[in-house]
């Protein structure tokens, strides 16, 4: 195709190169200012944002197609981005208190997996997706694994990574079927040959299809292929686990998105009972689950199983409002989840604590503040008004039932009321029960930054939510 | 009619800034806490007020009204109003609200001013539910109600707190979720619209009517409570403080009502005529089967929360006889069902902060021991009975009026209710103040009401003896609304019915209707 050789180009990739230098610079910096703790998180702190910017800037398309800046990824990206700060913020004082020694490697990590994040939203050629998927889950591996004395943590990246390793080798299974149908990797191109090659009636390209689809369930952990998440969510250290629920996630998403309604919109008819079925067993199983969990952290992870089957829903009418609203849906998701998060980490004064359910007995009495925002962050993840929690559910359902699939969403609703028990039973221990021990709190000025900005995210994005509504719907591909 | 000053925003918004004021008060003034909760409450009252005495009695349109423009993605406004049917809840939850923090004022001592923030917060989100025209609005002020309530019966409540709490919330969640359902399809079947005056005024296939219908119903009846999704209300109100408990009876279950008449009847009109019968005998079972458990409760509490089932199961049938009277009764029945067992509990609440007991055979003799007390209780115990000249009667008369119009049996059926109601209340109110002075009362020393008791009840006794004698004035409110409401439901099958027969007519004269 392409005739005379030329350097692609990079304009539109700046945010990404970008941060991957800082990813370099923070390993560096963490060498020379061995004694200064704060120089590496305040320059991938600095790094981050300026990626954020950059982003909101950046368009164009690069690498022949291969990879497009459109709003759609800068949307996810965004989330990223933002999932990003706020696991920064969190970890200055936690990684202290957990005895972390080498930083560097634990930013410059963070920021690397956003890097492969950042790919994967913008990725419209299956090898681009591959390559920035496997940064993003290679980083995280590590992320979990980083406290090594820890033998739950050890035991959570070893099972997340064979688990990992196993959804992408699906995913190349996958691909490489779908290269041998079509003869391309380009979404696009795939689009367009299925359209001549009535290809739906080819076994060989629709076990393609399904593999990349398995694949990616496992990232977005959407049940049957959610088995490593609570696990990892629980093994991993508290930053990276909220870390992990918004970002990986997010891409994950991103990617899905892209690959069925790029690559695959004309076998809407074939993936949609698919995905129907994937998303009331993800909310099935985990609002389900989730209703007998001991310990919060465990909890939270089959909280977002649950939350990754709704944000499923939104992408069954394969059109640009479903997307939007499964957008939407994650950007609301960040601030609630980030929040719930990081009131845990406030209480891990010390290893180990804060994470049984049982910590959480009397909050109300000993630290009426951190209770009342772990109040409101589980409103929200329930989906009471007036929180961001409704208006991300209510945005789905609309779209979903506009589409026409009201079965799929009575079920939503439905575990959606189930899932007021596990939440509310957080609330009922914070507020009707008496303290049974002594509680002490780790604040710190990054961790309330972090609280501020979710409690006003929740509460703003919950009764005026015009503006996110606005930007997500002109956010689609391809603009 | 166009009002310049936004006097609904002003009573929603005026008690949540309350609310959010009392957080800042530090927590050893709680005398502080009380104070200001209390000044709240008034000012919101006389805020109230101006509504009651510039409301324009002649139409049946939207008045006080304010509508801005919220989330335009979704053609959302921010959109209030009232009418002569949701003027006197209005009015109801800023009086009842007073009330609520005069009986909670010694009677809350832990966790104080989230007590009182809660209670305002619930205040301005009920206020919400019966002034937005917006149903998205109204959607979010129903459900942000479930927060501060579920908080009150969990944190303040009595031994079964928990499970009484958890049980409430998960019943009106599951229904509330399913009527959201329903929301969003009536917005894609009534022009892409939130707004319920236009909804209301769409007509829509039969077949979407009585899906909607159910989704709704599902929403309404738990609340209301219908039998048989009544199962909540016992424990929440049993378990409740007392300023939950009134609130509860007062205004919480009025919503249920209230979303009949304002969204089920208006938009679906064929439906619901269609769904009367069965609507009619689960109302008689929840008349006849609420009346009848009452009689074998041993706790008071418990037992005046039965009698709200069968009271509720009044205003249901009132409201589905799908006749003038009935509707009117419906409505008075719930303000009256509103003040009487509010005033019930608020007595009950009163009593229990000296006595800690709710078992009826823990009293007796209270008669001598307290009688201003007895004698505030024997009203709202007559009043809840239905004796003329009270208000109680006025509204059970025009609901049963309304029964026998449409059908003979619903009416038979509800006055049975009543005589069983009579049994027993009057046995409550024997086995309690009259018989042989139980020791352990008389070892309680308990001392009769005191002024600030009295304030808190005294409005009540006030209320049920105005409307008992002269309803005119708040029936007054609602004929041209009640009378546009059965025209919209009536409308829609070109039927009038032929209820305005001369007995009818005549008994209603006689009441001043």
């Amino acid at each position: 195709m392409v005739t005379g050789f030329s350097l692609p180009i990079i304009a539109p990739l700046g945010p990404e190169i970008f941060l991957a230098v800082i990813g370099c610079a923070v390993i560096l910096a963490d060498i020379i200012w061995k004694e200064q703790r704060y120089v590496v998180p305040v320059v991938s702190m600095a790094g981050a944002a300026a990626a954020l910017i950059m982003v909101t800037k950046a368009s164009g398309i690069s690498f022949n197609g291969m990879y497009t800046v459109d709003a759609f990824s800068a949307f996810f990206k965004i989330v990223c981005l933002l999932g990003l700060m706020f696991a920064i913020l969190m970890s200055l004082r936690h990684l202290d208190i957990m005895g972390v020694q080498r930083v560097g490697e634990y930013y410059s990590l963070m920021i690397f997996s956003c890097v492969g994040m950042m790919i994967m939203a913008s990725a419209t050629d299956l090898i681009v997706l591959y390559l920035g998927l496997e940064l993003m889950a290679l980083s995280v591996y590590c992320l979990v694994g980083l406290l090594k004395t820890d033998p739950r943590a050890s035991e959570a990246a070893v099972k997340y990574l064979l688990l990992g390793a196993f959804s992408s080798c699906l995913l190349l299974f996958g691909m490489s079927y779908l290269y041998g149908t079509t003869g391309t990797t380009d979404m696009a191109a795939i689009s367009k040959a299925m359209a001549a090659g009535k290809l739906t009636a080819n076994p060989a390209f629709m076990m393609g299809l399904g593999l990349v689809v398995i694949a990616f369930c496992f990232k977005v952990a959407a049940a049957p292929f959610h088995m490593w998440t609570p696990d990892a969510y629980e093994g991993a250290m508290t930053p990276v686990t909220a870390y992990m629920s918004v970002g990986p996630k997010a891409a994950g998403f991103a990617a899905l998105g892209r690959v069925l309604m790029e690559a695959f919109p004309n076998a809407h008819s074939e993936w949609v009972t698919a995905m129907i079925i994937l998303a009331f067993l993800t909310m099935a199983i985990g609002n389900i689950t989730a209703l007998c969990q001991t310990s919060i952290k465990r909890m939270l992870a089959y909280s977002s199983i649950a939350h990754a089957g709704y944000a499923l829903i939104g992408f069954l009418p394969g059109t640009a409002e479903g997307a939007s609203a499964t957008m939407n849906y994650l950007f609301m998701y960040l601030f609630m989840n980030m929040g719930a998060f990081a009131v845990i980490i406030l209480l891990q004064y010390k290893c180990l604590v804060g994470e049984a359910l049982e910590d959480y007995k009397g909050l109300a009495k000993t630290h009426p503040v951190a209770a009342g925002l772990m109040l409101v962050f589980m409103f929200s993840l329930t989906g009471i008004p007036p929180t961001a929690g409704f208006i991300g559910k209510f945005n789905i359902f609309m779209a979903a039932l506009h589409a026409g699939y009201t079965w799929i969403v009575i079920f939503a609703v439905l575990f959606s009321a189930i899932s007021a028990y596990f939440y509310l039973r957080v609330v009922m221990l914070m507020y009707m029960y008496e303290p049974e021990r002594e509680m002490e709190i780790a604040p710190s000025g990054a961790l309330s930054a972090v609280l501020a900005i979710a409690l006003t995210g929740v509460i703003l994005l919950g009764c005026y939510p015009n503006g996110i509504l606005s930007y997500a719907s002109k956010a689609i591909m391809g603009h | 009619m166009d009002y310049g000053f936004p006097i609904l925003s002003s009573l929603i918004f005026l008690p949540i800034i309350g609310a959010a004021a009392l957080l800042f008060i530090p927590r050893s003034n709680e005398g502080d806490v009380r104070r200001m909760a209390l000044l709240v409450s008034i000012v919101e009252f006389l805020l109230s007020l101006p509504l009651w005495f510039q409301f324009d009695k002649t139409t049946h349109l939207m008045q006080f009204v304010e509508k801005h423009p919220w989330i335009p993605a979704w053609n959302v406004n921010y959109y209030l109003g009232i009418d002569g049917i949701s003027i006197l809840f209005v009015l109801l939850s800023t009086l009842i609200t007073i009330l609520c923090v005069l009986v909670s004022w010694t009677a809350i001592t832990d966790k104080v001013k989230e007590f009182f923030a809660a209670l305002l917060f619930l205040e301005g989100a009920m206020i919400g539910v019966f002034c937005a025209l917006d149903f998205f609005l109204f959607y979010i002020f129903w459900e942000a109600m479930l927060i501060p309530m579920y908080l009150i019966i969990g944190v303040w409540g009595g031994p079964g707190r928990l499970y009484a709490a958890i049980k409430f919330f998960l019943y009106t969640l599951v229904g509330s979720v399913l009527m959201l359902v329903g929301i969003i399809t009536l917005y894609y079947h009534g022009g892409h619209t939130f707004d319920i005056l236009k909804l209301s005024a769409h007509t829509y296939p039969l077949k979407l009517q009585m899906i909607l219908f159910w989704a709704f119903f599902a929403a309404f009846a738990v609340k209301v409570p219908m039998w048989p999704v009544h199962t909540w209300l016992p424990d929440a109100h049993t378990e409740a403080p007392a300023a939950g408990s009134v609130i509860l009876a007062g205004i919480l279950i009025k919503m249920g009502a209230y979303g009949f008449l304002r969204f089920s009847m208006p938009m679906f009109p064929q439906a619901t005529q269609a769904m009367m019968v069965p609507m009619l005998v689960l109302s008689i079972i929840a008349i006849v089967y609420g009346a009848v458990i009452c009689l074998g409760q041993d706790d008071m509490k418990r037992l005046i929360a039965y009698s709200s089932v069968s009271h509720m199961g009044f205003v249901t049938l009132g409201m589905f006889a799908l006749n003038y009277q009935g509707l009117e009764g419906a409505i008075l029945q719930m303000v009256n069902h509103g003040v009487v067992t509010g005033a019930l509990f608020l007595s009950v609440g009163i009593i229990y902060e000296q006595t800690h007991t709710r078992e009826i055979s823990d009293y007796g003799g209270l008669a001598t021991l307290t009688p201003i007390f007895a004698g505030f209780f024997m009203v709202f115990t007559l009043a809840a009975v239905g004796l003329p000249g009270l208000n109680g009667f006025i509204g059970e008369f025009l609901i049963i009026l309304g029964g026998f119009a449409t059908k003979t049996w619903a009416g038979f059926f509800a006055a049975t209710g009543i005589i069983i109601g009579a049994g027993y209340m009057l046995w409550l109110y024997q086995r309690v103040f009259f018989m042989e002075k139980n020791p352990k009362m008389v070892s309680l020393g308990l001392r009769d009401l005191n002024c600030r008791e009295l304030v808190t009840l005294l409005p009540m006794l006030v209320l049920i003896f105005w409307i008992g004698i002269y309803p005119n004035v708040f029936l007054s409110y609602m004929h041209a609304s009640v009378a546009h409401l059965l025209q919209q439901v009536n409308a829609s099958t070109g039927s009038v019915q032929a209820n305005s027969n001369a007995v009818v007519e005549c008994a209603l004269r006689f009441i001043g209707g």
